[in-house]
């Protein structure tokens, strides 16, 4: 483990059973890797993010991380300490320093309760009552750019943007190191969604936070987040420094990704690298690169034989003809 | 032809706080075989208008003026509930944001499909040849056997396109597509967006497409209305707004969104203050609260729709372009 890394997860995999007995005696998968063999690192103060397409296992990666999940195999080692296996009680300590920002910033808030009490319930959670709340309530609303008196208000009371800040207040009112935020900006409008990276951006900056943020929105990944990782069917298929990776994608499905972001530009011409839409079920993975079904660049090796983890340039991609070399 | 004329149409809300202007004075029109977008933040009437159109308004909402003409005859804000109903599905289809949400997970997708065609008086053999074939345009790969699988057989971007062929399985003239591509990925997105244009082509309809993804709306529309607060700010062809947009209101939406930069900034453009009130609207034009070139008359008196041709917006100032404005 690096002097700098705050997050060490190896060869992480979530599995979910599916189907009854019908399925096995029938010889079917009953098992579905929803996150298969995941290894990656998180430097302290940095953000790293996580995008692919829905179903592809970000969501679950994250939830596995918090203990939300239990994974069936790997290492998660976060500021040293070893979280797989951890019980829940165990965990809970840990989710102090390590929250997570779920969904739909509306949806992700009881209607029942106000602000205020949203704010004070991480204190209640974890035994900390003692504080002077209504200071941290002050504290955490000006840390969000909410005003005072929205103490009193209710969720339905408030805009989209204003949940969000309320749901960031709670990831971090106890003073974490590291936020896993699950897509923080979806459903915003564009200026709305600028607010809230310039939110988590300065209070990166002012807490010296980690955060892992998930989304699958490349320009929201562009501006925020340092390092970068491709999922595709529970994988990382290319992962590295987000500048290098949207000059250089290596992997042919990051170039995909990329060349089919669409631009705010009726004339724009695009150069785009067309995908057949089929995306091949968990519970029949293709054999050999689980790209290759889509792949534009496939070869017969790669129908075959799997990919192993290649290091080009600072991207580490699993890919048998990685792009731009 | 005209598929869709909506004239002057305010909606109202009774809240407890009193009475809301969800839409106030709301013009535009569907031209056949066009795609028109709907831009906006959340908030800015772009789901009232839709549920105005389709007749799904909430008990507390009521069409307070306006008229909302349906090719060329009919009046959807006057139409009573059965006539409405004969409309729905079969003239005006709908694709939601969630594939999930749209389909019913005990029931197979040929069941579903061939229930849609209730009212077609074909055979159930017929019905099924027509889910087939309208399967096979969505591309969804050997649809004879996938007729008899469940909606969780298939992936988010199967579901919507699945939702798509459902959609325009009765040939409407109207399809309402509302963020039908938000959940998928970039590579699902275009794919759906290609697959919306060439089915468009095919079978003849008009789009109406709201979504706040400015990318999409360049992408798939030919015209688009900029929404703010329950009015049309501004509207004309795509390439008009996304050129030379000239209400305050849209050159700073189109100037937040993160697809411009090219490069990472050090802080994202965002636009100042919060929408107004709607029991309360400002007098004069509605943005002027947010807007640095409000002057007295932008105060007091409601700007009239201007410029040229098919482009229109709601300032006062909109004679003059942007770039002398930055300038």
């Amino acid at each position: 483990m690096s002097a700098g890394s705050l997050l060490e997860v190896n060869d992480l995999r979530v599995s979910f059973r599916v189907g009854g007995l019908s399925a096995r005696l029938a010889g079917r998968a009953t098992e579905i890797e929803a996150v298969s063999g995941v290894s990656f690192s998180l430097d302290r103060g940095s953000t790293f993010a996580l995008v692919g397409e829905s179903g592809s296992g970000k969501t679950t990666l994250a939830r596995a991380l918090n203990g939300l999940q239990p994974a069936v195999a790997g290492s998660i080692r976060f500021d040293g300490q070893e979280l797989r296996g951890l019980s829940n009680a165990g965990m809970k300590p840990v989710r102090q320093r390590m929250p997570m920002m779920f969904q739909d910033p509306v949806g992700s808030l009881s209607p029942r309760l106000s602000v205020r009490s949203l704010l004070t319930e991480p204190f209640a959670i974890h035994g900390l009552s003692n504080r002077d709340l209504d200071t941290e309530v002050r504290r955490l609303l000006a840390l969000v750019g909410l005003p005072r008196d929205f103490a009193e208000r209710y969720p339905h009371q408030l805009s989209g943007g204003q949940a969000r800040r309320v749901g960031v207040a709670r990831a971090i009112a106890l003073d974490p190191v590291l936020v896993i935020a699950d897509e923080p900006t979806a459903g915003l409008d564009v200026s709305v969604q600028g607010e809230v990276l310039n939110l988590l951006n300065d209070l990166r900056d002012r807490m010296g936070l980690s955060m892992l943020i998930i989304t699958h929105n490349l320009h929201v990944v562009r501006q925020i987040a340092d390092r970068m990782a491709v999922m595709y069917l529970g994988r990382f298929v290319e992962q590295g420094e987000t500048e290098a990776i949207f000059t250089k994608p290596r992997h042919p499905y990051t170039a995909a990704l990329l060349s089919a972001n669409p631009e705010p530009d009726p004339d724009k011409v695009h150069q785009r690298i067309s995908l057949p839409a089929d995306v091949p079920s968990l519970l029949a993975r293709p054999k050999g690169c689980e790209f290759h079904t889509r792949c534009p660049q496939a070869q017969p090796r790669c129908s075959t034989e799997a990919p192993l983890p290649v290091v080009v340039g600072d991207s580490r991609l699993t890919c048998h003809f990685p792009l731009n070399t | 032809m005209t598929v869709l004329d909506v004239r002057n149409l305010s909606v109202d809300f009774q809240t407890e706080g009193g009475r809301l202007e969800a839409l106030k004075q709301v013009s535009f029109t569907v031209p056949a075989n066009r795609s028109v977008g709907v831009v906006g933040e959340s908030g800015c009437g772009k789901s009232t208008l839709i549920n105005a159109v389709l007749g799904l308004l909430a008990d507390n909402g009521e069409i307070t003026s306006g008229e909302i003409v349906f090719e060329g005859g009919k009046d959807l804000a006057r139409l009573d509930a059965d006539s409405m109903r004969a409309l729905r599905g079969q003239r005006i289809a709908t694709v939601f944001q969630d594939p999930m949400g749209a389909l019913n997970p005990v029931l197979s997708v040929g069941r579903q499909m061939r229930d849609i065609q209730y009212r077609s008086g074909l055979s159930k053999r017929d019905k099924d040849a027509r889910s087939v074939a309208m399967l096979r345009k969505v591309r969804i790969p050997d649809p004879e056997s996938r007729l008899a699988q469940f909606p969780h057989e298939f992936s988010g971007g199967m579901k919507q396109r699945i939702a798509i062929a459902m959609a325009l399985m009765m040939e409407p003239a109207l399809l309402i597509a509302d963020e039908p591509t938000t959940a998928l990925d970039a590579t699902l997105e275009v794919a759906t967006i290609e697959l919306l244009k060439d089915l468009q082509r095919d079978i003849g309809c008009s789009v109406l497409f709201i979504s706040h993804h400015l990318g999409v709306i360049a992408e798939l529309c030919d015209e688009m209305i900029v929404m703010y607060a329950g009015e049309v700010v501004e509207s004309g062809t795509t390439r008009e707004i996304f050129h030379d947009a000239r209400h305050p209101y849209t050159q700073r939406l189109l100037a937040c969104d993160p697809a411009r930069l090219s490069h990472r900034v050090p802080r994202l453009p965002t636009i100042a203050g919060t929408l107004p009130d709607l029991r309360h609207r400002p007098p004069g034009c509605v943005f002027q609260p947010r807007c640095d070139r409000a002057d007295t008359q932008c105060l007091t008196v409601p700007p009239r729709a201007s410029l040229g041709g098919s482009h229109s917006a709601r300032c006062w100032h909109a004679e003059v372009p942007l770039a002398e404005v930055t300038a």
